[in-house]
């Protein structure tokens, strides 16, 4: 049993339809909205503002700070049990880390920008959905940035290597493996790289490179959602 | 070879590349890798000779020494107020800065300025950790009585202020308000209430169309349609904003 063709038609590095939007919480310093086939991330981003606990605040630069939440109502059918969880308080973190080395926010120590990323419809790569919509929201919010992150899942399905994965892939009867991944634009850095599954280590390494080639991708369209913001107002 | 990547005006995005090669210098909100010169925020690209800076579109009050900023008072300290200006930092207005009449050690400091009252005041100095001294004790500073207070985005302060002061005078002549505007995007606001409710109104619009043109004509209309016209005696001085660092009107 070979996967020879996907179950939703596209090509192997061929990744969902993508939409984003900025400026769309009207109360939020910035905020972004941003869809990869059906999974949809709202993030908003406030501050840079005090940061409470006291203790938490670092005197040389401002920190950032994630919160990951998907609505109770937003997967398959089976109702999540709202709030946090071991699982977003992973993401939360990750999110962290993979946003944390472009931010730069040495002009405002002991501050700390809240970035919350609610997702009301998720079908996979939902992290990934999350870092894209957080980055749009931040740079909309005017936190210096050294650079963009695009994040896309790419893995491993029964031996074929596909972009993108939907819930039915990861589920698929099969030798499967996900990897989330995040690339900054400019150096082609690497700031997130999880797995679940099992892959080899040559299909892992073409993996990353579709990761790289397709994340180029949704870096135009998120680039495109910042400047329509402006473009539209500047007539 | 160097070569300019983008036009002046453009709309850059964090990490878009703006210039190659070593002629250009790197000015505010930019920075240079590897012979090129990148966007650090979401803003409009400004080609001065060689330098290439970024006015920013949004982003957090920036305090700087000489702003005229309006704060609310959040706190009575041994030797002064605390100030809150609506950015992450709070400010220090010590006793000496905040009148020039003589103040007795024992002497009750909620008697001249309390909690909660908004204060006009200037930034004096401001440290690396961003603690901001204030002062109150120049002309065009005070403590507000009355009115209203409202808040607009800092970024579009430029624009509610116009090309020297054209469009903040137009709303003030017109609704015979006093209306004094912060850099730190807060606006005090005070005349009758209804006109009050107009110039509110009236503000509102400029920060909504910012980056349309031919603002001041359609503020012309707008208070026009809204009953605002030119009254005989203009409002009592309220001093001029400073016109330092004014965007162009396109």
């Amino acid at each position: 049993m070979a996967y020879t063709k996907r179950l939703d038609g596209r090509k192997f590095d061929e990744i969902r339809p993508i939409e984003a939007k900025a400026g769309v919480i009207p109360n939020a310093d910035g905020s972004a909205y941003f869809k990869a086939g059906n999974t949809v991330a709202y993030a908003a981003v406030y501050g840079p503002r005090e940061l409470f606990p006291k203790h938490l605040q670092n005197p040389k630069k401002g920190i950032i700070r994630c919160y990951y939440n998907m609505m109770p109502f937003s997967g398959s059918g089976e109702r999540i049990r709202p709030g946090g969880n071991r699982r977003a308080q992973e993401i939360s973190m990750v999110m962290t880390n993979a946003l944390n080395p472009v931010v730069d926010l040495s002009a405002f120590p002991n501050t700390v920008v809240d970035i919350f990323v609610e997702l009301p419809q998720t079908d996979a790569g939902t992290r990934c959905a999350a870092i894209c919509a957080a980055c749009i929201a931040l740079a909309d919010a005017g936190i210096p940035m050294k650079d963009m992150v695009s994040a896309v899942a790419v893995g491993q399905v029964d031996g074929a290597i596909v972009a993108d994965l939907i819930y039915d892939e990861e589920a698929y009867p099969a030798i499967v493996s996900d990897i989330p991944v995040a690339i900054l634009h400019n150096s082609k850095e690497v700031t997130l790289l999880q797995m679940d599954g099992e892959i080899s280590k040559e299909d892992l390494i073409k993996a990353v490179e579709m990761a790289q080639k397709v994340s180029e991708k949704i870096y135009q369209v998120q680039k495109q959602a910042l400047k329509d913001k402006f473009a539209r107002e500047e007539m | 070879m160097s070569n300019l990547l983008v036009n002046e005006r453009d709309v850059v995005i964090p990490g878009e590349a703006l210039a190659e090669g070593m002629d250009f210098l790197p000015g505010d909100n930019t920075y240079r890798e590897n012979e090129k010169i990148y966007s650090k925020v979401l803003g409009l690209v400004g080609v001065a000779g060689r330098v290439i800076r970024i006015t920013p579109l949004s982003g957090p009050y920036v305090p700087r020494v000489g702003d005229k900023i309006i704060g609310r008072v959040i706190d009575i300290t041994m030797t002064g107020w605390r100030v809150d200006t609506g950015t992450a930092y709070s400010a220090i207005l010590n006793v000496k800065d905040a009148t020039t009449r003589y103040i007795k050690k024992e002497e009750d400091l909620s008697k001249i300025i309390s909690v909660g009252d908004y204060l006009v005041v200037k930034i004096i100095n401001v440290t690396s950790q961003n603690l901001i001294d204030l002062t109150m004790k120049e002309p065009g500073l005070f403590k507000t009585v009355g009115g209203r207070v409202i808040s607009v985005n800092n970024q579009k302060v430029p624009r509610v202020i116009g090309k020297q002061g054209s469009m903040i005078n137009l709303i003030k002549s017109r609704t015979n308000c006093d209306i004094t505007i912060g850099q730190n995007g807060v606006i005090w606001i005070r005349g009758t209430p209804e006109n009050e409710l107009i110039a509110v109104r009236a503000i509102k619009l400029v920060e909504e169309k910012s980056h349309y043109g031919g603002l001041t004509e359609r503020m012309e209309k707008f208070l026009t349609e809204n009953g605002a016209v030119a009254s005989a005696s203009v409002p009592e001085a309220v001093p001029a904003e400073s016109t330092s660092d004014m965007l162009e009107e396109n």
